[in-house]
């Protein structure tokens, strides 16, 4: 399996502050469903800021798809994350003025190689994934604030997979769900991941969700310098 | 991104609504006061087109404009039928307007002349005066009456008018031996015409005979009247019509310097452009508030946009990870400023020129002020222009921060 994540030495601190992670080395190979858990505080949103190109280390090196991060300008960040990576937040996480199916086609606004990628017009992608997910279709032009919460994971989850990005990043997607509809929603994602051959970092406080994936690492192992 | 953009503005629609109708109706304001100013001063300079020159005796060119044009004041002089005569039959005058003020039919002035005055006499773009009911005057005991004294007291063809002596409200120095007999009603034309009784410079002679030091000594019959000689001995002033408009200043040096008698030429509309200056201050005020109503919409706008970003941090926060990057959201918040602006600007045009289609009539039977609800003006153009400009400048500000939090929140939503 090629290596689709790559940390030497990362170390990143907010401005004038102690470093919040210092990263000797990791990789994760291409495929793999990583459980990154920590608790609040732990830096696990700053690592997931690293990945997606928001925030940029201090020094070190972190490659992704073989492009390193942190040599790269703002603006190439903005792109390869547009191209590359598909987001899942923790909840209310959609668009409110847009409908089912907009929101999931919002993920190709910017991204002229996940458009090229579909394998059909964006709409229906967006269907069939809305569909692999288990959303009825009578909901898929509804304004999104209709949905319930684990209806509108699955918005979330739909949108990061369109145009079959390489890298799905979950940041405690399944906080505001109960266990089952938790383990249930996490199937689904695992599903659709292997289907479109996405690697799954996802990341939580919840013990619970650990034995679920395929490798499970503790942020405060991982980092040196990571502040609980 | 526009999509996108037009969405979040339509999920909003109920502050956008209230923003776009503060900039509609600022902008409305702005341009509606523009537009009337113009024509305004259109209408102004309009009062009196095709004269050459305005003879009078010797004053400011303003007071002579006023009395002879406007009807208002009083002339310092008259000017002698002989001199009148003299300067009209200069070789390079077309033609000339007698004029003679001093009386009025119940508040209006009346105004004797003589059948040239219908030829001759233009407004606005040349137009001349045209007669809704009637005729012009034929006899010496004819009138002819302007739109608004038709209207205002409700006179037919037929009605009997009665002079009175002097220019004021109320007069009890009536010419009532000999009353005139209403023969034609004019077109309104938005000029102090409309205002104004006509009758024949004889018709005026007439009702004066017998009359010493502003008292009736001697009661006369029409036909006794017009048995006498009416030709006046004096006008109070003449408008002049040139053959060769290249001789204007030439006559009016001339007539400046004539010896006979002290005479003042006056040219229209470098009179009517002294007054207009005069009168301006008002219309500058006027100008400047509704400018300051269009910086009050805009910051409006600003406050709107400003106090809507804190709660859209999370769209931010979003859109930062679907792949937008921080110039992204500049260019999405300005955008929306820009769209706010331009439907702002749009709407208040689309409401000033439906307005005008609906009032301009009544404006003009009411004020006789001419609004034309054709496209805007050049000054028009400007105005708006330079209003989406600050709207799009304005928006920046809302932009930066949205810019500033998009740097600086990254994906973080907890907000």
């Amino acid at each position: 399996m090629s290596t689709l994540i790559s940390i030497r030495d990362l170390r990143f601190a907010w401005p004038r502050q102690a470093a919040i992670l210092q990263i000797p080395q990791f990789e994760l190979a291409a495929g793999e469903r990583l459980f990154i858990k920590g608790p609040s505080g732990s830096g696990k949103s700053t690592l997931l800021g690293l990945l997606a190109g928001i925030q940029q280390a201090n020094s070190g090196e972190l490659r992704v798809l073989d492009r390193d991060l942190s040599r790269l300008s703002g603006r190439a960040r903005d792109r390869f994350r547009a191209d590359h990576l598909g987001y899942i937040f923790q909840q209310f996480n959609l668009l409110p003025f847009l409908s089912v199916t907009e929101n999931v086609t919002s993920a190709l606004i910017f991204s002229r190689h996940k458009r090229r990628r579909l394998q059909a017009s964006a709409t229906v992608e967006a269907e069939r994934l809305l569909s692999e997910l288990q959303l009825p279709p009578a909901l898929w032009s509804q304004p999104v604030h209709t949905l319930s919460i684990g209806q509108q994971q699955r918005v979330a989850a739909a949108r990061a997979l369109i145009g079959r990005p390489e890298l799905v990043i979950a940041d405690e997607p399944t906080s505001a769900l109960d266990a089952d509809s938790r383990a249930a929603f996490i199937e689904l994602l695992f599903r659709e991941c292997r289907r479109q051959h996405s690697t799954l970092v996802f990341v939580s406080h919840d013990p619970a969700l650990e034995p679920l994936f395929s490798r499970v690492v503790s942020l405060a192992e991982l980092s040196e310098h990571a502040t609980c | 991104m526009l999509i996108l953009a037009l969405k979040s503005l339509w999920a909003r629609r109920l502050t956008a609504g209230l923003t776009l109708a503060a900039i509609a109706i600022s902008v409305m304001l702005l341009v509606g006061v523009q537009k009337i100013r113009v024509e305004l001063k259109d209408s102004f300079a309009r009062t009196l087109s095709g004269t050459d020159l305005i003879v009078g005796a010797r004053s400011g060119q303003i007071n002579l404009l006023l009395y002879s044009v406007f009807r208002l004041g009083n002339p310092t002089n008259n000017i002698s039928w002989d001199s009148y005569q003299r300067i009209s039959k200069q070789k390079d005058v077309a033609w000339t307007i007698p004029i003679a003020l001093g009386d009025s039919h119940r508040g209006f002035r009346v105004l004797g002349t003589n059948q040239d005055y219908f030829r001759h006499y233009a407004y606005g773009r040349n137009q001349p005066l045209q007669l809704v009911e009637g005729r012009a005057f034929k006899d010496t005991f004819e009138a002819v009456i302007g739109a608004e004294v038709a209207q205002t007291l409700g006179y037919r063809l037929g009605d009997p008018l009665i002079i009175a002596h002097g220019a004021g409200n109320t007069s009890f120095s009536l010419h009532d031996d000999l009353p005139f007999t209403l023969v034609g009603i004019l077109a309104p034309t938005g000029t102090p015409v409309d205002k104004t009784v006509h009758v024949r410079l004889d018709g005026l002679e007439a009702i004066h005979l017998g009359w010493q030091s502003g008292r009736k000594t001697l009661t006369l019959s029409s036909e006794q009247a017009r048995a006498a000689d009416l030709t006046p001995d004096s006008i109070t002033a003449f408008l002049v019509g040139m053959n060769n408009k290249v001789q204007v200043f030439g006559l009016q040096r001339a007539i400046n310097g004539y010896r006979a008698e002290p005479l003042s030429a006056i040219l229209p509309g470098s009179a009517l452009h002294e007054l207009w200056s005069l009168l301006g201050i008002a219309e500058k005020a006027i100008a400047f508030i509704a400018l300051f109503v269009v910086i009050a919409g805009l910051l409006g706008m600003l406050t709107t946009l400003l106090a809507g970003l804190s709660a859209r941090r999370r769209e931010l926060a979003i859109l930062r990870a679907l792949g937008a990057g921080p110039r992204h959201l500049f260019g999405l918040l300005a955008l929306e400023a820009a769209l706010l602006s331009a439907l702002g600007v749009l709407l208040g045009l689309a409401l000033l020129y439906g307005s005008l289609q609906l009032l301009a009539p009544m404006v003009q039977a009411q004020y006789g002020l001419l609004l034309y609800p054709g496209l805007p003006g050049a000054g028009e153009w400007r105005l708006v222009g330079l209003t989406l400009l600050a709207g799009m400048i304005i928006g920046l500000l809302p932009a930066a921060r949205a810019y500033f939090y998009s740097v600086n929140d990254g994906m973080s939503i907890n907000h």
